[in-house]
């Protein structure tokens, strides 16, 4: 058939479980490793923290705390970590460089800004060209929803997301989960309030996985317009909308303030910085107002993912102030990669992984180009 | 004279002609005989037989001595070629898709008009009405004639749908007195919905009388916006941009409200969303020229589907999140939703099944979901995935049927259009048969796809119900077990 331009592809079996790097339903590029059926080591991906338990996010929080204290120098040595970012970033980038040279890795630091993406070189292409220089690990930011799943099913290299789209921020959120049980102790039954552009916010939603699944109620904050009802019942544990900041608060263990952008405020979800800041800052005024009244605990613990607003979302007080923990979500960050990048590439297990052998044979039969039978599109 | 002009005799099948009402026609054996590209003959195996015999002596008399004969003049003098159709399997009209995408000119990367009829044949299409957004787009004469020059060699006969406006960009109206007189049979800005209420009036008013429908995709771009799946929990855990489905009922009241002020023919496309059947019956109800389809896929699949949770009627194992493939416009909604539509179609408020057949390249759809085109390849599988429905009996057989053939001929009133019935099988219409076996099962091989696009969440499905043989004004144009008619 003279139309064709596929190899038809053998109907194979599956058996793969999700959340590893697996073929989801692409068979790899033409040209590329996998299709070659070059060797790939073991590795793991992490796209987001949706069906991760209790025991296998507390496991991989542990690790880090351990990592924390003694971290072994050689331990990702002869490994290259490789961190593509589509969008801008500071803390997230740096982070995952600093903990891969803590463990021995070199690093590699891709951004769109002066590459061939400004040449409007495709993603598929970016991913194949880059991964073809076998990189262990790709570190990927980019601003659509599910571009590091995309990715997975062309590269070899272990795909990590360090924030996709609105979707996800799973290292963000596991940053956070690991500062919060620092300061806190157990989550179960802490009340943390996250207010902001829930809507646009992957940080939020890796969070409305990972925080209730730790036994912690989450209340979500902000106008209509940036977080609708529908998050009440999109997530399987059930967390809380609520649009009136007071009421959010009372009783609240823990307020975690998103950052909102600027370009969103003209024409927009809020008519003004201003009245987002009178409506949904945590400011001064309004912390103390609330613990004179006793609605709030003195010691209520303040979260931010950066970078601030300050004297819009936050006032700077409140952000430097001495509840605040946003200094330490920072530096929790490099730990918690850690665990990641090890984790990621086989260094330990977490419970309800698969045995690594069974992952690098799924894997075996991805790279084999053998896709699974229902899906035999390119 | 060549095999593709003799006459034909389909010998044998269940014969199902939804538009006729004799007993003997609705739902039993029954045969075909066709002359000259036209049925001369059909139903009642005897008599069609005899009318064979005639033909054969060349004393088949003009004026209908045999019942169910039509009463023109039959030029042929030939015994005709047999088709013994396999018990079991049915003979009915060939297929008609008011909404099709064939991509050419300027887009033939994604489809042509010579592969898009060949996957029309392949899937049991005999007429397909073509959307006019191509590059250039199809809002003149010139680009008109263009693709019914490329059509006089096709598999399948093609109806150009030409523009509303000028470019499609809802500004001025096209020529459409001239478009019409060179055989548009609609017009459509489809792909962009018309924005303005004044322009959608004036186009409904000017067409009065060419007496051709016009046809709009509703989706309210203020409201809309860059959606791009149904919103709802799978968008919001996705993070994916919603697209509201009261973008779509918007646009259609206000449709229907310009077609009841203005007496204007309108067709709603691809309608998707549970509330826009009330809109659509209410409209009926009060008399107004509207019809309304709905695709395949808003039949079939549901929102689930993009995150790879394949749920529905054709439920299969997980997929990949964030499917392109199931990324279409209006977008794939609920359960809900599909179960509506479906009684709908069969209480007959919705006319038409309609596949939207959009083609695309591999590039349009290996990236992100965000980058990823709209739409979905569905002349090949329409008929195989609807087939679930009817065995899951949440669909009779001969409403199908209709919905592809009877139904579709009258919303855009083809027999005018084409000189001749089509749609039906009865004496006088067009030779235009499909032979299906309505058991067979087999799996969707995207790579065997006549069709350049591939981009189908059905890919690999396994289907039940299968187009064996397509026939085109008595030519066979597509045969699933012999060599291919080309």
């Amino acid at each position: 058939m003279t139309e064709s331009r596929h190899t038809p592809a053998p109907v194979g079996g599956s058996g793969s479980v999700p959340t590893l790097h697996q073929a989801t339903g692409y068979p790899a590029a033409p040209g590329h490793p996998a299709a070659a059926g070059a060797p790939s080591s073991a590795r793991r991906d992490l796209f987001d923290l949706e069906g991760w338990s209790s025991t296998r996010l507390t496991a991989l929080l542990d690790h880090a705390e351990q990592l924390a204290t003694a971290a072994p120098p050689d331990a990702l040595q002869g490994r290259s970590v490789l961190t593509l970012f589509y969008e801008n970033s500071t803390r997230t980038r740096v982070s995952f460089e600093m903990a891969a040279q803590r463990l021995g890795a070199r690093t590699i630091t891709m951004t769109a800004a002066g590459s061939s993406v400004e040449k409007g070189e495709s993603l598929l292409d970016t991913i194949t060209t880059l991964d073809a220089m076998h990189p262990d690990v790709i570190v990927m930011r980019h601003s659509h929803s599910g571009a590091p799943e995309a990715a997975a099913r062309w590269a070899n290299a272990a795909i990590i997301n360090a924030g996709d789209g609105w979707h996800a921020h799973p290292t963000q959120a596991l940053l956070d989960a690991y500062t919060l049980r620092a300061a806190l102790g157990d989550l179960r039954g802490k009340r943390i309030v996250i207010i902001g552009d829930i809507l646009h916010s992957r940080v939020a939603r890796s969070n409305c996985w990972s925080l209730p699944t730790l036994g912690a109620e989450v209340v979500l904050c902000g106008p209509p317009t940036m977080v609708s009802a529908k998050f009440a019942t999109a997530y399987p544990h059930g967390v809380r909308v609520e649009h009136d900041l007071d009421r959010a608060l009372a009783g609240a263990d823990a307020a975690y303030a998103l950052r909102i952008q600027m370009e969103r405020a003209a024409g927009s979800a809020i008519p003004s910085l201003r009245e987002y800041r009178a409506r949904y800052g945590l400011t001064t005024a309004r912390l103390d107002a609330l613990i004179n009244a006793h609605i709030v605990r003195p010691d209520l613990a303040v979260l931010h993912p950066g970078p601030m607003n300050e004297g819009i979302e936050i006032d700077p007080e409140v952000a430097h102030g001495p509840q605040s923990l946003v200094a330490r979500q920072v530096a929790n960050g490099v730990p918690v990669r850690m665990a990641v990048l090890r984790w990621a590439l086989g260094q330990f297990d977490l419970p309800e992984d698969l045995p690594i052998e069974a992952h690098a044979s799924s894997s075996a039969s991805r790279t084999a180009h053998r896709p699974l039978p229902e899906e035999e599109y390119v | 004279m060549s095999e593709d002009t003799m006459p034909l005799w389909i010998r044998g099948g269940r014969l199902i002609d939804p538009a006729r009402m004799d007993v003997d026609l609705k739902d039993g054996r029954g045969d075909v005989l066709i002359a000259d590209g036209v049925v001369v003959a059909s139903g009642d195996p005897e008599l069609v037989a005899r009318a064979a015999q005639q033909l054969t002596d060349g004393t088949l008399p003009v004026g209908g001595a045999v019942t169910s004969v039509d009463s023109r003049p039959v030029q042929t003098s030939q015994a005709p070629r047999i088709i013994d159709v396999p018990k079991g399997h049915v003979v009915a009209p060939g297929f008609i898709d008011l909404h099709v995408h064939l991509r050419e000119p300027g887009l033939e990367i994604r489809e042509t008009v010579r592969t898009g009829a060949r996957a029309a044949a392949a899937g049991g299409y005999t007429t397909i009405c073509c959307m006019p957004n191509t590059a250039p787009v199809l809002d003149n004469r010139g680009v008109l004639e263009w693709v019914n020059a490329l059509a006089q060699q096709a598999d399948a006969r093609i109806l150009p749908i030409a523009a509303i406006t000028v470019g499609q960009r809802g500004e001025q109206l096209t020529e459409m007195g001239e478009l019409a007189a060179a055989g548009a049979v609609a017009f459509s800005d489809d792909g962009k919905p018309v924005a303005s209420s004044g322009m959608l009036r004036l186009a409904l008013q000017y067409a009065l009388p060419l007496d051709r429908p016009i046809v709009n995709h509703c989706e309210d771009p203020m409201l809309v916006g860059g959606g791009v799946m149904h919103e709802g929990p799978v968008a919001t855990r996705l993070g994916l941009r919603g697209w509201p489905a009261a973008g779509e009922t918007l646009m259609l009241a206000r449709d229907l409200e310009l077609a009841g002020i203005t007496g204007g023919r309108y067709h709603a496309a691809h309608l998707s969303v549970a509330p826009s059947i009330e809109l659509v019956r209410r409209a009926k109800d009060a008399g107004w020229r509207v019809t309304a389809e709905v695709t395949p896929h808003h039949l079939l699949l549901s929102q689930s589907w993009v995150a790879g949770e394949r749920e529905g009627v054709l439920a299969s194992t997980p997929g990949p999140r964030y499917d392109t493939r199931a990324k279409v416009n209006p977008p794939l909604r609920t359960l809900d939703d599909a179960a509506a539509l479906l009684a709908a179609l069969v209480d007959g408020t919705i006319d038409v099944i309609a596949t939207d057949h959009a083609p695309h390249s591999e590039v349009e759809k290996v990236c992100t979901f965000d980058e990823a085109a709209f739409g979905i390849t569905g002349l090949e599988t329409a008929f195989g995935g609807l087939m679930a429905l009817v065995h899951a009996q949440s669909l009779p057989l001969t409403t199908l049927i209709a919905a592809l053939t009877i139904r579709p001929a009258l919303a855009f009133d083809l027999a005018t259009r084409i000189g001749r019935p089509v749609g039906t099988l009865a004496p006088g219409a067009s030779g235009d048969v499909v032979i299906f076996d309505p058991d067979a099962v087999w799996p969707v091989a995207t790579e065997r796809f006549a069709s350049r696009g591939q981009n189908t969440p059905l890919a690999g499905l396994t289907l039940r119900g299968q187009v064996r043989r397509t026939i085109l004004a008595g030519r066979v144009v597509f045969d699933l077990d012999g060599a291919s008619a080309n």
